[in-house]
């Protein structure tokens, strides 16, 4: 008993054809989502029968490198093997004859390069006027058709390797799409004219004149100089801490067991986290550059691995401006925001105050970020000492802004437009003290709260933003935003 | 139907309590398990150990009687509001939660009911928006009230629907 709602404006089919796409595997693939669920998923050819007008969409097949990628994955596994069990791996490797090691080769490499040759060949994509559709599988059959008026980010990455074969990953992010919905690989200029198109015909321009529309131009907004982001790292307090978990933890597990193994066993991981937390952060915010274009906002940045993200207008859900202890005399912040759908999450990795904030008022277009917040009352201190100061909360027309965190402060900021439902809870102690919190949830399943309000004001809020998120949608961009 | 409807005067919202069928399904198995408790307890110490020792039956007893109490209690505090724009639902006794969910955002609207609520004629509505947080439920309704309540809900979600 089951009554899906249909989907939100710009969801009704366009032409008649459209209907014919099933549309129940949306509904059953991911619930959660309901009608948002843009993936279509029918595992069948049954699809085939749903191509608008006459011919088939043109279909193409991705870059010739694809059989390669997985290349590495018997040497790993050997290696993995060899790692794990060094004795009986030498063991085995002596006894091996170089017959059996030509026998093995000549039966594996070309079995290997026949499923990779197979599975290159068996996988098609093809752009329709309204769907990015993926075709896949040798024995498992799979069409997956990602519609473009749900698009919630599109990202081209180029992890080291890619980038020496000259190809890239474009990825499309709609809400409840999985890994294998990503085009892996395409050559390089293919991507960015695919991606350029899908954006276009995502905006609302013509189908015919969508492949003719190109690369939207990118302004330039904000560029973090390798110097000032390696100093923000310094200045993180998560460095120091995994760097010194590192140091620190494998000496006295020696000490403790004279153990070789526990101390590699925990060491090393450790020191992967510290490499990560570090070298690992620096190498994938080197050469930042956020960047605002027709299509949306633009972010690219990676040293090794190259990564350019594109979020279309309107698809940002909320925007947190985080601020560490250390940065708050240099008067930096870093700025994450979340996107539906999508795993991108930080807009700027640091940045002074004044430019976050003007990027962030491209981002969520009319929005200020309030200056000052109202902090909870007096008596709040009898339900939360202390930390009780580092919560606030300011209600502007365009945006609801709930702050927490003392050391390290994090200020939320959620659009009215974007907020899904509102709810208030009180506990027993809370409502001694008359104190209540106000829980906002966006579509990008982050909830945030102001904690802490007067019990009467938090009443008031409830009512109140329920009306404001019910306004504020009406003023919001449509899905297709050129159209 | 009997619903306990409450007018309050002004701009409140007109707020609808849950029939009692929930109260008695929940109360009867209440009854029923700690009953089987309380026998299990007194024949078992009674028995085994010593008569005396049957007293701890009386344990099981109390915890009925405080349950009783508070689930009379926790079926008062649900209430839910049908108003032009949204729909809110009230509920806890001791942890107080108050959920607005406008029409528009909602993407699903589910009516549930397992053997025992069936039996009871009792049917729970679900709502889902995009947010997973949103915890919207309204359990024990009679079945064609939840019914009535599913096909306004998804009738206002079309007129005022509105996405991400």
């Amino acid at each position: 008993m089951t009554t899906p709602l249909p989907d939100p404006e710009g969801a009704v089919p366009r032409d008649g054809a459209e209907a014919a796409v099933p549309r129940d595997g949306a509904e059953t693939t991911a619930p959660r989502d309901g009608a948002e669920t843009a993936a279509q998923r029918d595992g069948s050819k049954g699809a085939e029968g749903a191509v608008p007008g006459g011919g088939p969409p043109a279909e193409r097949r991705l870059h010739p490198f694809t059989p390669f990628r997985r290349a590495w994955a018997p040497v790993a596994v050997i290696a993995g093997w060899a790692v794990h069990d060094p004795n009986q791996a030498q063991e085995q490797l002596t006894r091996l004859t170089t017959t059996a090691l030509l026998v093995g080769l000549a039966v594996f490499v070309p079995g290997a390069a026949l499923y990779g040759f197979l599975s290159w060949w068996f996988t098609h994509f093809a752009v329709t006027g309204t769907e990015l559709r993926i075709r896949t599988g040798l024995l498992f059959r799979r069409t997956a058709h990602i519609r473009l008026d749900r698009l919630q980010a599109v990202d081209v990455t180029q992890p080291l390797l890619a980038r020496v074969a000259g190809v890239a990953k474009l990825r499309l992010d709609v809400i409840g799409t999985d890994k294998k919905d990503e085009l892996a690989y395409l050559g390089e200029g293919e991507a960015r004219a695919l991606r350029a198109e899908l954006l276009a015909r995502a905006a609302g321009f013509a189908p015919e004149t969508a492949h003719e529309v190109g690369e939207a131009p990118v302004r330039r907004l904000l560029h973090v100089p390798p110097g000032v982001l390696a100093v923000s790292l310094v200045l993180t307090g998560a460095t120091w801490g995994s760097l010194a978990a590192a140091v620190v933890v494998p000496p006295l597990l020696w000490f403790a067991t004279h153990s070789v193994w526990t101390v590699l066993a925990t060491g090393l991981p450790l020191l992967g986290a510290a490499g990560a937390s570090s070298v690992g952060r620096f190498v994938g915010e080197y050469d930042w550059t956020v960047g605002e274009s027709p299509d949306g906002l633009r972010i690219d940045h990676g040293l090794l691995d190259r990564t350019h993200e594109t979020v279309p207008p309107g698809r940002v859900q909320t925007v947190r401006i985080v601020e560490p202890l250390l940065w708050r005399r240099l008067g930096w912040v870093r700025v994450e925001l979340d996107v539906a759908g999508s795993s991108n999450s930080v807009l700027v990795p640091v940045a002074p105050r004044e430019i976050a904030e003007s990027v962030i008022a491209e981002v969520l277009p009319g929005v200020t970020v309030p200056s000052s917040l109202s902090r909870p009352p007096r008596r709040a201190g009898w339900c939360l000492p202390v930390w009780w100061r580092g919560y606030g909360l300011a209600v502007t027309d365009t945006v609801f802004a709930a702050r927490h965190g003392l050391l390290r402060r994090s200020l939320s900021l959620v659009p009215h437009a974007k907020v899904q439902s509102v709810r208030l809870t009180q506990g027993p102690w809370k409502r001694l003290r008359r104190v209540a919190d106000v829980h906002v949830d966006t579509g990008a399943d982050k909830t945030v709260t102001a904690r802490l309000r007067d019990a009467e004001e938090a009443a008031r809020l409830l009512q109140s933003q329920a009306d404001r998120s019910r306004t504020g949608r009406r003023e919001a961009l449509p899905d297709r935003w050129m159209a | 139907m009997e619903t306990g409807t409450t007018e309050i005067a002004g701009a409140e919202p007109v707020w609808t309590g849950l029939p009692p069928g929930l109260l008695r399904m929940r109360r009867l198995l209440l009854v029923v398990w700690l009953g089987l408790l309380t026998i299990a307890v007194g024949l078992l110490t009674g028995l085994l150990v010593a008569p005396v020792w049957a007293a701890f039956a009386l344990l099981p007893l109390a915890l009925m009687a405080w349950g009783w109490h508070m689930l009379g209690r926790n079926w008062r505090s649900w209430r839910y509001a049908e108003r032009a724009d949204d729909l809110l639902i009230s509920r806890g006794v001791l942890w107080r939660e108050e959920t607005v969910v406008p029409y528009g955002r909602m993407q699903l609207v589910e009516v549930t009911s397992g053997p025992v609520e069936r039996h009871f004629g009792l049917a729970s509505v679900q709502l889902h928006t995009a947010a997973a947080a949103t915890d919207a439920c309204i359990p024990g309704l009679d079945p064609a009230e939840a019914e009535r309540l599913r096909d306004r809900l998804t009738e206002l979600g079309e007129a005022r629907s509105a996405g991400l």
